[in-house]
């Protein structure tokens, strides 16, 4: 097992989240470049603009290269599991310099930053595990500006869906121009509130324009879509159509008492790269 | 309308800004963040190593490189302005900035400033960092980068028409963001 290459790989993997969007994110942008008019289409524009640049000259798309996050799903045979925490750190410490990477972690009561964007529990990894012998790992650069608009609310059971409806729209117009719209908004439905918070972020990684497999609930994030995006905020809040690429839920079930809310927000760079390592250590960047 | 400006500006010009123009400049902005305006606001004015007034403030935390030749902009778009609202009025007071630049609008106290010692704010769009990164011409200087680290120094940056800046918040009292939210 070659682990100086597989770090390499996930280099790579890195790299590619940073400096390229995955398409159906490039896709929707252009669709919104479409329908957009005036400052909110000169937004676009920019936008446009500056992932073509980006992916062209190899640079991260934004200087916010956010804190590193992975999923990890370890096939069950894989075996060298032992090893896989130890590849990631090295690897963000060197694409930290190579890419380069903005130093983005720093200690809550000291204000010290290692400048290599690890620390105390980051890069964030959440591991799970498939049947098989494959490993396969999400990078999801997380930005700063998106995820302080992240919000958690424990509803009364009594609101009912549409309570949670109108929670998620009432603060995606709150939040305004700040989480740099057009946004890919993930809502976690259920659990409890820490479960809320991860399902919310988790459906992230699905791709956007892709609805939930349950019709009820797709046809929820189809509202969420059209409500938002008839707040008028647009690009950047400074007025338009597209203020949301897309609403993503995911439930779990709740405590009797409980109705937690997870809302996690991501920018229109909404930044996502896979990669996958075999049993024998080849590795794609996908 | 459409302006090119050449900075520092004079009040006469930000007094012909209205809400929804466009405007590129090019001379010399400076960034600061959350930690540079506290620090700003603590010194003697007269003991700062730059001149704010001649400059644009930029709401940025950029992505820089080191090399042979110096300091190399890697990606630089603005930041959330609204962690600012809470010194801005005071520093406009200050150092006598006229040109904000940021991104996700400002609150009541900016805006007042704006019209008080008459400036604009002006968004760019948050995220474009590549983008931004190849408007900045030289690195002149940064201040404070052993205090503060690369995201919250002071950096000077010699722009040549940088944007399209949307001017979000004008010298007349008007703000784009709060006829939004109406």
């Amino acid at each position: 097992m070659d682990y100086e290459d597989i770090k390499k790989g996930i280099v790579q993997l890195i790299k590619k989240a940073e400096t390229e969007l995955p398409t159906d994110v490039i896709n929707a942008l252009k669709k919104s470049y479409g329908i957009e008019e005036g400052i909110a289409k000169t937004q676009i524009e920019a936008i446009l603009k500056n992932i073509d640049l980006a992916k062209k000259s190899g640079r991260p798309m934004c200087q916010d290269t956010g804190i590193q996050t992975f999923f990890v799903e370890i096939g069950v045979d894989f075996q060298h599991i032992n090893k896989l925490k130890g590849l990631i750190l090295d690897a963000v410490k060197i694409a930290t310099m190579k890419i380069p990477l903005r130093p983005n972690t720093v200690d809550p009561f000291t204000g010290e930053n290692h400048k290599d964007n690890t620390g105390d529990n980051i890069p964030y990894i959440t591991w799970d595990f498939v049947e098989g012998s494959d490993v396969y790992i999400t990078a999801l650069p997380k930005g700063g500006g998106s995820e302080n608009m992240s919000k958690l609310g424990m509803l009364k059971p009594g609101v009912g869906i549409e309570g949670v409806k109108d929670f998620v729209v009432e603060e995606m117009i709150k939040a305004g121009g700040n989480p740099c719209p057009p946004t890919v908004v993930g809502v976690g439905i259920g659990g409890g509130a820490d479960l809320a918070m991860k399902l919310g972020k988790k459906s992230l990684l699905r791709p956007v324009g892709n609805r939930h497999n349950d019709k009820t609930i797709a046809a929820i994030e189809e509202e969420l879509i059209k409500r938002i995006n008839e707040s008028g905020i647009g690009p950047m809040g400074l007025g338009g159509k597209t203020t949301v690429l897309d609403v993503h839920i995911e439930k779990a079930h709740r405590h009797p008492a409980s109705l937690p809310v997870g809302i996690a927000v991501q920018c229109w760079a909404d930044r996502r790269a896979k990669m996958v390592i075999h049993s024998d250590g080849s590795w794609e960047v996908k | 309308m459409e302006y090119h400006f050449k900075l520092p500006v004079d009040s006469g010009e930000i007094k012909k800004l209205h809400v929804g123009d466009i405007i590129y400049v090019t001379g010399k902005i400076f960034t600061a963040r959350d930690e540079a305006h506290l620090m700003m606001l603590e010194k003697d004015k007269n003991s700062l190593p730059f001149d704010p007034s001649e400059m644009a403030l930029y709401h940025c935390g950029p992505l820089m490189k080191k090399t042979d030749k110096g300091w190399q902009v890697v990606s630089a778009g603005p930041t959330t302005s609204s962690r600012m609202e809470i010194f801005e009025d005071k520093f406009i007071e200050k150092y006598g900035i006229n040109i904000i630049i940021g991104k996700g609008g400002m609150g009541e106290r900016t805006e007042k400033a704006l019209q008080k010692y008459t400036g604009v704010y002006t968004a760019y769009t948050g995220g474009a960092g590549a983008l931004a990164a190849d408007k900045v011409e030289e690195v002149p200087a940064v201040y404070w980068l052993d205090e503060l680290g690369m995201p919250e120094a002071a950096w000077i940056f010699k722009v040549k028409e940088f944007g399209p800046l949307v001017v979000a918040m004008d010298s007349h009292g008007r703000s784009i963001y709060k006829e939004i939210k109406r």
